[in-house]
């Protein structure tokens, strides 16, 4: 049975802006204003979403804004944003840190936090008694630590030290101390913030097999909050991407990580088309281009599938003869390279007999079929490793989504190896 | 386990927690207090032994510092100022005042910096926040202890010289007394700890504050001695009839008046109660302005 572990509703966290009481000006709110890109009203109902700036009328910020999702049974999910994001806010109200300004989070079962590890191990305390203390920190009674001591002193690895005070540990040897204590919880939902970014890969490996033990075999439900990616790869089953203090994404995994390096990278997500003005004093320029699916320019908003037949539609002016040159179109998939394309591919004779002064369109059919993930397009117009006339960055950004096939059969789903899709035909002789 | 499976098998309405922006001002979640219990244990074991963990002397520190104090008041305000004991042994009449004052002294001063003291620990992790100020005042209860026997021994010793002094039948409300100190340490630091976690300018106050305090209290000299126009006000501030009946209790010496006795107990009672509502509101997102 399938049933909820979590579920949020309208979960929104405010912070005050500026000094309280007498003078102590918090450096954390102050870094937060700074990535804030616009302030809101606090006049304003909880949950509305004002981008503008509401000039020195809001001492308030909106640190989580109106996030509802609900997470089941047993999943691990990873939550990704950039800093800023909320991210870090959400898990302080999951663990119950803090409260949340409005909305309400129901959850079944015992939270249990690890948002640091060895939260409250005391430096003259040995191992041992650093264990019960920590394990009663974290919510476990004195019978179930011990119940689980040598398990968890086993896992550690540090038996011989167990005796020892923590403050002559080397911060490896504290680190995988601290994390056994909180793998061996009792607890049925684990939230994890960023923890495995300390200990060395031999440890890491060893934390992530037994979170994705525990998540899989136990039953239990982990939120796993991590910056590294492919940890959280490996562990999570999906995600929840926060972006600004929204809930931009929740869905597998895979998505929420191709949609994150898309944000991380340019900070805008979709871009169908580009236009320039036009610039008397270069050579040879862009004046638009468009991204088209069956010839048809795309709409903004419109959601791209593996199947669907793209082509960039592309125009040039040249003011003045250009020689060795031709336009390049280069595509990207999450930020890795995936092929570029010239015009004198096609037309070599361009690069000696020069590109003739006039107005130019292009279709261009991209990659077919593309596999889901996120594009960008960048497109120049010069001579070969010498010089551009005109070059304009990722100009086009899309994302591909598998809406049209059971990605679980296919070759070319996400989750397969490759970064390219190749329908090719098997023929039997 | 299985108190768990029974919360998580109730369906799709059975929440076993949840977390809302604002819960009653009455809902203190006590009986989750109770199933912290083993940690409230361990970090009174934690205090004990960080005390002293790096100390030759270990333990018996406990005894070194209400000694010395002893020795400077019964120089200072026995011999120097002259300040009248009673006709009880100076260094006895000292004991008997900063053993008791020195608890409360301790639990309020302690409980009264604990959010701030504890931000790294309450930052990261949800515990019901009322176990530390618990903690406090149960680890000074160990040293509490110690700093009885030290009493003790020196009552003895000077029993043995000096037959003037008489245990009384109030000897019997030494418990409460000890209750009483620990729950005026409690509440009045949970008020000020939770107006610190705005106001740090509080936190200035409270350390000469509780010197004050204690000449305001009857700890080195006896509400007899007190001038009669100061007395009446000496009687109202609730920590002098725990005190005087202390000493009444062990050395036959102090005054009793049941109306400042009970006026005494009712303000420790408001005052703790008021203390665990304060404290209560302010543990939930203190961390915000901490």
């Amino acid at each position: 049975m399938l049933s909820l572990a979590i579920k949020a509703e309208h979960i929104s966290k405010a912070y005050q802006l500026g000094v309280i009481g007498t003078g102590t000006l918090s450096k954390d709110i102050e870094r937060r204003i700074a990535r804030m890109r616009g302030k809101e009203d606090p006049f304003l109902k909880i949950g509305e979403i004002n981008d503008r700036a509401v000039a020195g009328k809001s001492d308030v910020v909106w640190s989580l804004k109106d996030i509802s999702f609900e997470i089941k049974k047993g999943e691990a999910v990873g939550v990704i944003g950039r800093n800023g994001a909320g991210k870090s806010t959400l898990l302080k109200i999951l663990s119950r840190v803090t409260t949340p300004t409005a909305g309400t989070i129901k959850a079944r079962g015992r939270i249990a936090s690890l948002l640091e590890v060895g939260t409250g191990f005391h430096p003259d305390l040995t191992g041992r008694e650093n264990i019960f203390l920590n394990g009663a920190i974290l919510g476990m009674t004195k019978k179930e630590i011990a119940a689980r001591f040598d398990e968890i002193v086993a896992f550690s690895g540090v038996e011989r030290y167990v005796d020892t005070p923590v403050k002559r540990y080397s911060s490896g040897m504290y680190v995988r101390l601290a994390f056994a204590v909180a793998a061996h919880l009792e607890s049925e939902i684990l939230i994890v913030d960023e923890v495995l970014a300390v200990g060395d890969a031999e440890f890491q490996r060893k934390a992530i097999g037994k979170m994705q033990e525990t998540a899989a075999g136990g039953g239990r439900t982990v939120l796993f909050v991590s910056h590294n990616l492919a940890s959280i790869r490996a562990l999570c089953t999906s995600g929840l991407l926060m972006h600004n203090g929204c809930l931009q994404y929740q869905g597998d995994i895979g998505t929420v990580i191709e949609r994150y390096s898309s944000l991380l990278h340019t900070g805008e997500v979709m871009k169908m088309q580009g236009s320039f003005a036009a610039d008397a004093d270069r050579q040879a320029q862009f004046n638009s281009v468009q991204l088209q699916r069956n010839g048809q320019p795309m709409g903004d908003n419109g959601v791209i599938d593996v199947f669907d037949k793209l082509s960039l539609k592309l125009s040039f002016t040249v003011r003045k003869t250009i020689y060795d040159s031709t336009p390049i179109i280069w595509v990207k998939k999450d930020n890795v390279d995936l092929y570029w394309t010239f015009l004198s591919d096609a037309t070599p004779d361009i690069l000696k007999n020069g590109i003739a002064p006039g107005d130019y369109t292009y279709e261009v059919p991209l990659l077919h079929p593309l596999k889901k993930g996120m594009y960008s397009i960048t497109i120049m117009l010069g001579k070969l490793r010498v010089m551009d006339y005109h070059k304009a960055e990722n100009v086009i950004q899309f994302q591909v989504e598998e809406t049209s096939f059971d990605p679980t059969i296919h070759s070319f789903s996400a989750n397969r190896a490759g970064i390219i899709a190749n329908l090719t035909s098997w023929i039997r002789i | 386990m299985n108190a768990i499976k029974k919360t998580t098998a109730t369906g799709e309405e059975g929440w076993s927690l949840v977390i809302e922006p604002s819960r009653s001002l009455f809902s203190l979640r006590l009986k989750e207090v109770w199933r912290y219990r083993d940690l409230l244990l361990l970090l009174v074991r934690r205090d004990f032994v960080a005390f002293y963990k790096q100390t030759i002397l270990g333990p018996l520190w406990f005894f070194i510092q209400p000694l010395f104090t002893t020795i400077i008041y019964t120089f200072v305000f026995g011999n120097l100022a002259s300040i009248s004991t009673d006709g009880v042994p100076g260094p006895l009449f000292y004991l008997a005042g900063i053993t008791l004052w020195n608890y409360f002294a301790e639990c309020f001063t302690k409980t009264s910096t604990v959010f701030k003291d504890n931000a790294a620990i309450f930052g990261k992790v949800y515990f019901p926040r009322l176990i530390m100020p618990l903690s406090i005042v149960c680890s000074n209860l160990v040293r509490l202890a110690v700093q009885m026997l030290l009493f003790i021994i020196a009552l003895l010793y000077f029993n043995v010289n000096h037959a003037d002094i008489q245990l009384t039948a109030f000897i019997f409300l030494v418990p409460l007394l000890i209750v009483q100190m620990a729950l005026l340490g409690l509440g009045a630091g949970m008020i000020i700890s939770a107006l610190t976690t705005k106001y740090r300018d509080l936190s200035f106050v409270v350390t000469f504050g509780v010197q004050l305090l204690m000449y305001a209290t009857t700890v080195i000299y006896p509400l007899s001695a007190a001038p009669q126009k100061y007395k009446r006000l000496l009687e109202l501030n609730p920590l002098t009839p725990v005190i005087e009946t202390f000493r009444l209790a062990f050395l036959g010496r102090g005054t009793f008046n049941l109306q400042y006795y009970a006026l005494s107990i009712a303000v420790t009672l408001i005052v703790t109660v008021a203390g665990v509502i304060i404290f209560n509101r302010v543990e939930r997102d203190f961390i915000d302005t901490v």
